[in-house]
């Protein structure tokens, strides 16, 4: 007896570091497992329920390994940026942090600055190793941000107005005055996408989906596309309705695009159906700017009315309004949100694990610097700022993913193995219908749809609720005798009786079926089976 | 103020020397990999079509006999080692590997009908229609390797002549006695030129005999009068038989679950039996055309392979109603003789057409030595499709199989006669008083009785 006693105290205190690493384990864990197991106790295949009990504990176990190579195998930790003492976070200057960090990181902080050729915009490939830069008049670059070498720069000589990479480093598409232009990484210009329609707007923003290897373009008229940009079809195209906008964003978690309207809605797209899936009116005045988390279930939208907010995607409502302009919105890797106007950046950061936004850091620019867009580096606590006198960099502590997966975004890539990935993200290619709200769908039972019937009780309580509302009616004060107490009490069971009507009438509709059906049943029961099919021209007596 | 950014050299996370290999790094976030099931999907369907690309089981034809070949034996101790007796007489073994002959024996006066091997490998025993049993010596396997003479002056150990002519014969698991079948099921020694036992129930011609793998003196025997019997060697009489509507061809045992055995019968199917309870199939294998001839079960006892009168092979699982796998040529004719080889990986038939046909177990599996990488891909592959095998498009690739137009048309055929027995019992039974007429399961219904 005593001995067991030993061990059960033996096994109930921890010491303090390690039930704290047991619990980080489980929260963990609970993110490998990616949703909850599959409910076997309703089964009643017994072997079945064997085998899948067998699969959800293989889940387990992969789940408890991936925790533990998170907890103890991973190579670098994540930044951060605390304050001490009076200290405010969002005070701290970017001349600060150069002077804290090393060298190398503080080579990350800088101003290019390009006067003539107008507001630039950026993009970067999903390592973070390249960046595309384009200046409104024509200059598109190609930089090394490792090595911060320029690797090509061209001049186009008309309008650009996105620039985007590809599924790789080699090939870029830009939003030129007319059409899309696809580039490779030596400035060659390989396809112009003059879109074999009839009717062609000059393209203002490209998207490009990695896995489905789609680029989706919104024009000027408000026709968003989707190309193929391996054999060049067009999947989808079509035209939104709801006039001219830039603001358009993929949702990374599951491939459908976003385009904020002028009309304050937000519509969500995929290239398969000509209607949107989602219309929400997101704010007063006509969106400005859209961002999605990395993980798919939050969306912040800016407003032209002052407002930021932040929705939830699950739900469709919105977690948090803050006040604020934007121009332009991004998230980070670890769920930062840059808010880019006028030529000041703030960055907010959720802390309470609540999805509560609160501010984080700040940056101003010179004055007169007219943001255009803002990009978080993948994998560096580095944001890319485009504004109208060039780009610059600044650093965002504790932004980026610390550790990459060579197999998905690799920023040491070598040519052999670009090479080799670009042949398997080939092979992976994903086909379009495979865009849905829910990509964890796929290769799931469709539930069985029920009519939903409400119970007595809850049918009972409808009808009291309905009584109870016209109970609580306001008698109008009235004159020339028309105010009777006799009068009111009448005219309240009237009332009364209006609002129980159409409760009572569907009740009355339920019995008659019932007994219909009872009858049918018990006419049918007394034929024989072969003789079934005669019943209903029986005269009924 | 405490501040730190991510900041990673390059000589930490590239190699130093052009020599090492590049290093890998993991990290397993679901949120770094988006829409992974869709990707798991394709991959799945990747998987689906490329075991169709390499779906190329047939391996090679083995010609030498001068007529259809009748009967062939493995040589359980000799993977390489097949036997294969012909309509002619003639009985050759062949070196599989190098698909050639290595031994003609000067076999027999009619037919050769049954072949079998003694459980140490030495001894072949044949039977054939001119009503002789014949034992041969098995040359050393070691001797098989290098010489490339083929020895046609091989003379039977023993010859023992008998009253009437064989169909089958099969040797004891364990043991030195042999089992023939004919006008009565004899038990033979090695040693002794007459039966030392016979069995008889009924009047009819015994088609074919095994041994019970576990069992050493049970066996069970097909009959021309529709019967399975089952004997035991320690009782002077049958113990148990089943009548069926039509005659097995052949019988085989499940050798990792030596109860139970799988019939080929006459009616195209093939039937799963508990020996402990016939009056009811444990399962019906449907899915050849015609009537199926020879039946062999893999050693891992988890799938059988069958050869049909239709021109066709396949292979079922152990448990399974339908075909997992039909193999056909064009030049390959009604199949006498199917057998699995004793590592479960390839799969020999003998037909008509004087040939053996030896085909790979898994039509898409790759042969030779696999690089780890390889093995790995392949369970990789086997795993997504086993994941997502019930979605209909991996579904659909994976079922699907081409067939000869007239097996094509022949099944079809089949499918609507079936259709229409259904229908029709149906409506016969919607038209009877209730109760009357009552539908038996497929599993019974083309059995007569049991009698003990």
């Amino acid at each position: 007896m005593g001995a067991k006693e030993e061990n059960g105290d033996g096994g109930g205190i921890w010491p303090p570091i390690e039930q704290e690493i047991s619990n980080e384990l489980d929260t963990n864990v609970k993110k490998y497992l990616r949703g909850e197991g599959a409910n076997l106790e309703i089964l009643k295949d017994k072997k079945l329920k064997g085998q899948l009990a067998l699969r959800e504990e293989l889940y387990g176990k992969s789940a408890k390994a991936a925790a533990k190579v998170e907890k103890w195998l991973m190579p670098s930790e994540g930044g951060y940026l605390e304050a001490e003492g009076v200290e405010k976070t969002w005070r701290i200057k970017q001349e600060a942090i150069a002077r804290e960090v090393d060298i190398l990181s503080s080579r990350n902080q800088y101003d290019i600055v390009l006067p003539e050729l107008g507001p630039y915009t950026l993009d970067f490939t999903s390592s973070g190793r390249y960046m595309a830069a384009a200046g409104r008049k024509g200059h598109i670059a190609v930089v090394d941000m490792k090595n911060m070498n320029l690797i090509k720069e061209i001049q186009v000589r008309e309008t650009v107005r996105d620039v985007v990479f590809l599924h790789n480093e080699l090939f870029f598409a830009a939003a030129q005055k007319k059409y899309p232009y696809i580039y490779n990484r030596d400035g060659t210009e390989l396809h112009c996408l003059k879109a074999s329609l009839l009717e062609h707007g000059a393209v203002l923003k490209l998207q490009f989906l990695r896995n489905h290897f789609l680029l989706a373009s919104i024009n000027k008229f408000g026709q968003l596309r989707y190309q193929d940009v391996t054999m060049g079809e067009i999947v989808g195209n079509f035209r939104t309705g709801l006039g001219r906008t830039d603001v358009m964003r993929v949702n990374p978690f599951n491939g459908v695009v976003s385009l904020g309207h002028s009309g304050g809605t937000v519509t969500m797209w995929t290239p398969t159906t000509a209607a949107p899936l989602i219309k929400m009116l997101c704010h007063q005045g006509p969106v400005s700017a859209l961002a999605f988390h990395p993980n798919g279930h939050l969306m912040a939208t800016s407003g032209k009315e002052c407002k930021i907010k932040i929705w939830d995607l699950r739900k469709y409502e919105v977690l948090q309004t803050l006040p604020g302009h934007a121009k332009t919105l991004d998230f980070s890797q670890k769920g930062l949100l840059a808010v880019g106007t006028g030529s000041f950046v703030q960055i907010l950061g959720d802390f309470s694990g609540s999805h509560n936004y609160s501010r984080y850091m700040g940056h101003s620019m010179v004055k007169g610097y007219q943001i255009g867009k803002v990009s978080f580096r993948p994998y560096e606590d580095v944001l890319g700022i485009g504004h109208s006198m060039g780009w610059s960099s600044i650093l965002v502590p504790g932004s980026g993913e610390p550790n990459f997966d060579s197999w998905v975004a690799n920023p040491f890539e070598t040519s052999k193995q670009r090479r080799e990935k670009e042949v398997r993200s080939l092979l992976d290619k994903l086909p379009p219908e495979t865009i849905m709200l829910n990509p964890s769908k796929i290769g799931t039972v469709r539930e069985a749809k029920k009519k939903e019937k409400p119970t007595k009780q809850e049918r009972e309580a409808e009808m009291e609720a309905a009584v109870e509302a016209v109970k609580g009616f306001v008698w109008k004060n009235k004159t020339k005798g028309r105010n009777k107490p006799s009068k009111k009490a009448k005219k309240k069971q009237e009332l009364v009786a209006k609002a129980k009507r159409p409760f009572l009438d569907q009740q009355l509709k339920g019995e008659q079926s019932l007994s219909k059906k009872k009858q049918k049943l018990s006419e049918e029961l007394e034929l024989p089976a072969s003789l079934q099919r005669f019943a209903r021209k029986k005269p009924t007596a | 103020m405490k501040v730190k950014v991510i900041s990673r050299s390059t000589d930490e996370f590239t190699r130093e020397r052009s020599q090492d290999l590049q290093r890998v790094y993991h990290n397993y976030d679901p949120n770094l990999r988006p829409q992974e099931k869709a990707v798991e999907y394709v991959r799945a369907l990747t998987a689906a079509k490329l075991e169709k690309i390499f779906a190329r089981p047939f391996i090679g034809a083995l010609d030498g006999h001068r007529d259809g070949i009748s009967c062939m034996a493995k040589n359980p101790n000799y993977l390489k080692g097949f036997f294969s007796g012909s309509m002619d007489g003639d009985i050759r073994l062949w070196d599989i590997a190098n698909r050639r002959t290595v031994c003609q024996y000067s076999g027999h006066q009619g037919a050769v009908r049954g072949l079998t091997v003694s459980t140490d490998g030495r001894i072949l025993v044949s039977c054939g229609t001119d009503c002789t049993v014949k034992l041969w010596n098995v040359p050393v396997a070691t001797l098989t390797d290098s010489d490339d003479s083929t020895d046609n002056s091989s003379e039977p150990l023993a010859v023992y002549v008998w009253k009437n002519s064989f169909w089958a014969v099969d040797h004891q698991w364990e043991g030195d006695l042999f089992a023939t079948a004919g006008a009565q099921v004899d038990i033979w020694n090695h040693n002794r030129s007459q039966p030392i036992n016979s069995f008889q129930w009924g009047t009819d011609t015994v088609i074919s005999v095994r041994f019970n793998p576990a069992e050493p003196n049970v066996l069970a025997t097909t009959a021309s009068d529709r019967s399975i019997t089952l004997y035991d060697l320690r009782m002077s009489s049958p113990a148990r038989k089943v009548i069926m509507r039509t005659k097995s061809n052949s019988i085989s045992w499940n050798p990792m679950e030596p109860m139970n055995f799988t019939a080929a019968n006459e009616d195209c199917n093939c039937y799963s039996y508990d020996s402990r309870k016939l009056d009811e199939a444990k399962c019906v294998h449907m899915g050849h055309e015609s009537a199926v001839m020879d039946i062999d079960y893999s050693p891992t006892g988890r799938e059988f392979v069958t050869g049909s009168y239709d021109r066709t092979i396949r292979i079922f699982q152990y448990n399974g109603g339908r075909s997992r796998e039909i193999y056909h040529t064009k030049r390959m004719q009604r199949v006498f003789c199917v057998k699995f080889s004793c590592d479960a990986s390839y799969v020999i038939s003998g037909s008509d057409d004087t040939n053996l046909r030896l085909w790979k177990a898994k039509a898409s599996e790759q042969l030779g030595v696999l690089h780890p990488r390889e093995q790995r891909k392949h369970a990789y592959h086997e795993a997504v499709k086993n994941r997502y095998k019930h979605l209909p498009e991996i579904k659909r690739i994976v079922r699907h199989r081409h067939l000869p137009k007239p097996i094509y048309k022949a099944a079809s055929l089949r499918r609507t006669m079936m259709e229409a027995e259904r229908r029709k019992a149906e409506r016969r039974k919607a038209h009877s008083a209730p109760g009357s007429i009552v539908t038996e399961p497929v599993r019974k219904r083309r059995i007569i009785k049991e009698v003990e």
